[in-house]
């Protein structure tokens, strides 16, 4: 017995010696990169065309002959839209795997489960969708759109080109839309819309039958002002929704819907001609006329041999995420996440729609806010577009983060410091 | 006959004075034309108004093309240009001839919302006098939604000559709101808030609205009195409503838990694929319309014909191979039989997003889906109104199936007494594979219609799946008739309840109330009764 556990120790510790040496020799000979999105269950329908952006944007920079004169090397992980898995992965691919950096998630609830482990193994996390705000992490750069990049830009345009005075924020229930539709509730009535105006209605995940939301939504539009709906409906719901507008003919010109979750990637599903003019606020669109643009989607048709695939927003920042983490492993001469925390503020890169993109203190980016209207071919026509906006993690109109500010650089480095009090911590700390 | 004339003489003399002042005015609508083409939305749509108001016959073409992204223009602004037959080639807006000197960054006219509507309204009072009826229609309805003064005059000449009889509703509904709006005498005002009460839907309600604010005193009971008494009659037609509502919720349940029905509640076999039947039919769908729109194009709007019988056979078969690979060495132990076909779903799911892709795959309503119909305040999608007709059929066809034919004599024979049936001579594992085939067919024709409203996505079925149990538990297991019944109930109360609780809450009750139900009667609406029960 006691032999036998020697044996059996003696073998473990060898096979511990054989991975730590394989991964030494793997870490000098290329540069890992992580790629942590779900490619089964619900979740997929998402994020499997992120996998496919990050790994051409890989092959590109090798292409392009590596980084620090080393080659990257994707390592795919499928967390199978399992949020807990999603912490798992992440373990694997920083201990196992010894990533230097991890591209991935797409709701809210994944990366709220990995952000303990990205902060506990100290690694870095670029995350590429537009989510609800109200966090700021020292190890999480978030390249999608804060709402005052998103939401707000879009309803400043309903109320200022489109004449609304009536809204109906209608979305799925989870934190995005709670969060978001807070914020905008707080927005709206700050900007002189009365509360009667405002009607605020969820539906569960996946919800199919619209029959009576959109029958609710017709009534509140019948009270003799302009009404607008906007939209946090969840992926898949939204299919349903669109169908249901279009066949009890309800136009974009009579009560537009503008909407922050459906890009050129949820419109294929549909049939888009009873939907021409209805509303997307996003920071990039496939349509942008832009050189850079024309490129990367050249580049994309190539790589996914598809001439029909699309591309939309969270590509681009995917696209921007990657781009600045080079910059700044190439300044850092370093994948050392501490070293790339530091160089990494202030870099600029471009974006796909002509302008730059700088990583902000607070580990948001700067992007401009473009407002499309659907096409009947199923892409959107640019009827706005902004400056650049910096991403606002705190909101400054939900009156318990109003007061915080996030910068990482030294010697504040603290994600949630009061300006009122003075002090690091608080909400989110 | 007097009417006619006159219809005639006025069409012919607007016609005539349009062509006299348009040939003087050929050049000098042209700095207008080039206004559509500034950068600023509010420009043009001032272009539009102006353009509209010059009378140039040349405006309803240019208007038109417009509308269709027909017109290109600098980025920058300046002259616009038609977009010509070839690839870059360009003509001009007023004469039609090729353009020469073409700048280089030519960029299609953009559109938006508030500029679609003024092309629309400046349309409609081009179109206001075709002699196509439809044309019409869409014309009076923009003027309705729009409501400007300045159409007073040619509604007023387009009623004169009006039969059609929708048409010349619409038309007198917009010249009320007009009417409104003007400086009008009190007893005009007066009749054109009858007129536009007397329509009695939500546009009229909405009408009354906004017209209650800036009327005259003296009015304004009228008015009010108006809006309350369409709110009332609004609020009978929403008890209606939500009735319809809820047959067409509960006829979407029936669909997805009818195959069910026969799995689960005749065969016994707690089968988690069933989802993935549903799902597959929603495929075959896809696939039939995109051969048909390759094969025969002027087909489409049939293929959803083709495509029943096609996902029918398909996901039937599909079920008896299940059956006879999987189910077969299973029975008699639920619990393995959850497991394996919860494993079969989640390989269904994944074998689907790898041939067809994780995004969704568009299945296109037919022409005779599409829209919907107002019967009194009811506004009924026809897509919706077909789908309860063809859940009714199935379930129809199916009780006949069960009850007339020698299969469904068989099949009952089998589930009630499988010794007694073999000995009978009839060979049971074969009836058993051909039953879960049916079932697991009659899902994928619910598949066919769900493509109708829902996603076609590999998770189309995991939606529908627990709804389905819920269906044929809360109805009672062996009856198709408490499926029926089981499925319009749930269907009509969870509508009834999501008006006061809200979509989220309001199912959450109905779980709550079933959980209940079953606790009182765990065999639900309609138990089965007699020997085969104790089994």
């Amino acid at each position: 017995m006691k032999i036998k556990s020697h044996v059996m120790s003696a073998f473990l510790a060898g096979a511990l010696a054989t991975t730590a040496f394989s991964s030494v020799y793997a870490a000098e000979d290329t540069i890992k990169v992580g790629i942590l999105h779900s490619l089964s269950g619900t979740m997929a329908i998402s994020e499997t065309t992120l996998k496919d952006a990050m790994l051409m944007l890989i092959e590109d920079q090798n292409k392009k002959g590596g980084l620090l004169g080393k080659k990257l090397e994707a390592v795919v992980v499928d967390p199978a839209s399992d949020w807990p898995l999603f912490a798992e992965k992440a373990r694997e691919l920083i201990s196992v795997n010894k990533v230097s950096a991890v591209f991935g998630c797409w709701t809210s609830s994944s990366r709220k489960s990995v952000l303990p482990v990205f902060e506990e193994l100290n690694s870095l996390l670029f995350y590429p969708v537009q989510y609800e705000g109200e966090e700021s992490s020292r190890n999480i750069f978030y390249t999608g759109a804060a709402p005052n990049q998103q939401a707000i830009p879009a309803v400043d345009y309903l109320m200022n080109t489109e004449g609304v005075e009536r809204f109906v924020l209608e979305g799925t229930d989870y934190v995005y839309p709670r969060t978001t539709n807070k914020i905008l509730e707080a927005y709206l009535i700050a900007k002189g819309i009365p509360k009667e105006d405002i009607l605020i209605n969820y539906t569960p995940f996946g919800f199919s039958d619209w029959q009576t939301e959109v029958a609710k939504i017709k009534e509140f539009g019948s009270a003799g002002k302009k009404t607008a709906v906007v939209s946090t409906i969840n992926g898949d719901a939204n299919v349903p929704f669109y169908k249901e507008l279009g066949n009890k003919g309800i136009k974009a010109t009579d009560i537009p819907v503008v909407a922050f979750s459906v890009g050129e990637e949820e419109l294929a599903g549909l049939d888009t001609k009873p939907l021409v003019g209805h509303l997307a606020a996003w920071n990039y669109f496939q349509s942008v006329d832009a050189p850079a643009n024309a490129e990367f989607i050249k580049e994309w048709h190539a790589f996914t041999k598809n001439d029909k695939r699309v591309t939309n927003d969270p590509m681009e920042a995917a696209y921007i995420g990657f781009k600045a983490w080079v910059s700044a492993v190439e300044a850092a001469g370093t994948t050392d996440t501490d070293a790339v925390l530091d160089t990494i503020i202030g870099t600029t890169v471009p974006n796909l729609s002509g302008g730059y993109a700088t990583v902000m203190p607070n580990h948001h980016i700067t992007k401009p806010v473009l407002i499309g209207e659907i096409q009947e071919d199923g892409q959107f026509e640019i009827v706005q577009q902004t400056p650049a906006v910096v991403g606002d993690e705190w909101s400054d109109f939900l009156p318990d983060s109003k007061d915080l500010i996030s910068d990482w650089r030294k010697p504040m480095s603290c994600g949630n410091f009061n300006v009122a009090t003075g002090k690091c911590g608080g909400k989110g700390s | 006959m007097y009417r006619a004339i006159q219809t005639f003489l006025v069409a012919f003399c607007l016609l005539v004075s349009c062509l006299a002042t348009g040939l003087r005015a050929q050049e000098d609508i042209r700095p207008l034309i080039d206004a559509l083409g500034s950068t600023a939305f509010p420009q043009k749509i001032e272009a539009v108004k102006a353009l509209a108001a010059s009378g140039d016959p040349k405006v309803g073409e240019i208007l038109q093309n417009l509308s269709d992204g027909k017109l290109y223009a600098p980025k920058t602004g300046g002259t616009v240009y038609l977009e010509g037959p070839a690839d870059g080639a360009y003509l001009d807006v007023l004469t039609g001839a090729p353009a020469t000197e073409v700048p280089e960054n030519l960029a299609k006219i953009k559109l938006n919302n508030g500029l679609r509507g003024a092309i629309g309204a400046a349309l409609s009072q081009l179109t206001l006098l075709s002699p196509d009826r439809s044309a019409r229609l869409v014309a009076s309805q923009d003027l309705l939604k729009d409501a400007n003064p300045d159409n007073l005059d040619l509604l007023n000449s387009a009623l004169a000559g009006e039969k059609d009889a929708e048409v010349k509703a619409t038309m007198e509904a917009a010249r009320a709101v007009i009417l409104l709006k003007t400086d009008a005498s009190a007893e005009e005002k007066k009749a054109a808030i009858d007129m536009i009460a007397a329509r009695g839907n939500r546009d009229a309600l909405t009408i009354l609205t906004a017209a209650l604010d800036n009327a005259p005193d003296e009015l304004k009971p009228a008015i009010e009195q108006n809006i309350s008494s369409i709110k009332g009659s609004l609020a009978m037609w929403d008890v209606a409503q939500n009735i319809w509502y809820g047959l067409s919720l509960g006829s979407v349940l029936l669909l997805a838990a009818i195959g069910l029905a026969i799995t689960f509640g005749v065969m016994g076999i707690i089968n988690m694929a069933h989802g993935e039947m549903v799902m597959l039919g929603a495929y075959t769908t896809y696939v039939v319309q995109q051969t048909i729109a390759a094969v025969a194009p002027g087909m489409t709007d049939f293929s959803l014909a083709f495509a029943v019988p096609a996902a029918f056979l398909f996901t039937g078969l599909v079920g008896v191979g299940i059956e006879r690979s999987v189910i077969r060495w299973l029975y008699g132990r639920p619990l393995e039989t959850l497991l394996a076909t919860w494993g079969i779903s989640l390989i269904l799911q994944q074998a689907i997003r790898t041939i067809f892709g994780p995004t969704n795959r568009q299945v296109d309503n037919p022409s005779w889906m599409s829209g919907a119909f107002e019967f009194g305040g009811l506004a009924i999608t026809y897509n919706r109104m077909w789908i309860i007709v063809f859940s009714l059929g199935v379930f129809v066809a199916l009780l006949l199936l069960l009850k007339r034919s020698k299969f469904g004599l068989q099949m009952r024979a089998v589930t009630q007494n499988r010794r007694m049936a073999s000995s009978m001579g009839i060979r049971t594992p074969w009836v058993d594979a051909l039953t879960f085939g049916l079932g697991s067919g009659i899902a994928g024709m619910a598949g066919v219609a769900l493509s109708q409203i829902d996603n076609v996505s590999p998770n189309l079925g995991q939606n529908y799946i627990i709804d389905s149990f819920m269906v044929v538990v809360f109805g009672g297991v062996g009856n198709l008739w408490g499926t029926l019944v089981g499925a319009l109930t749930l269907g009509i109360a969870n509508k009834f309840l999501e008006p006061y609780a809200g979509a989220v809450l309001g199912k959450i009750l109905i779980l709550i109330f079933i959980i209940l139900f079953i606790q009182r009667r765990p065999r639900g609406l309609f138990a089965l009764k007699g020997r085969a029960v104790e089994q």
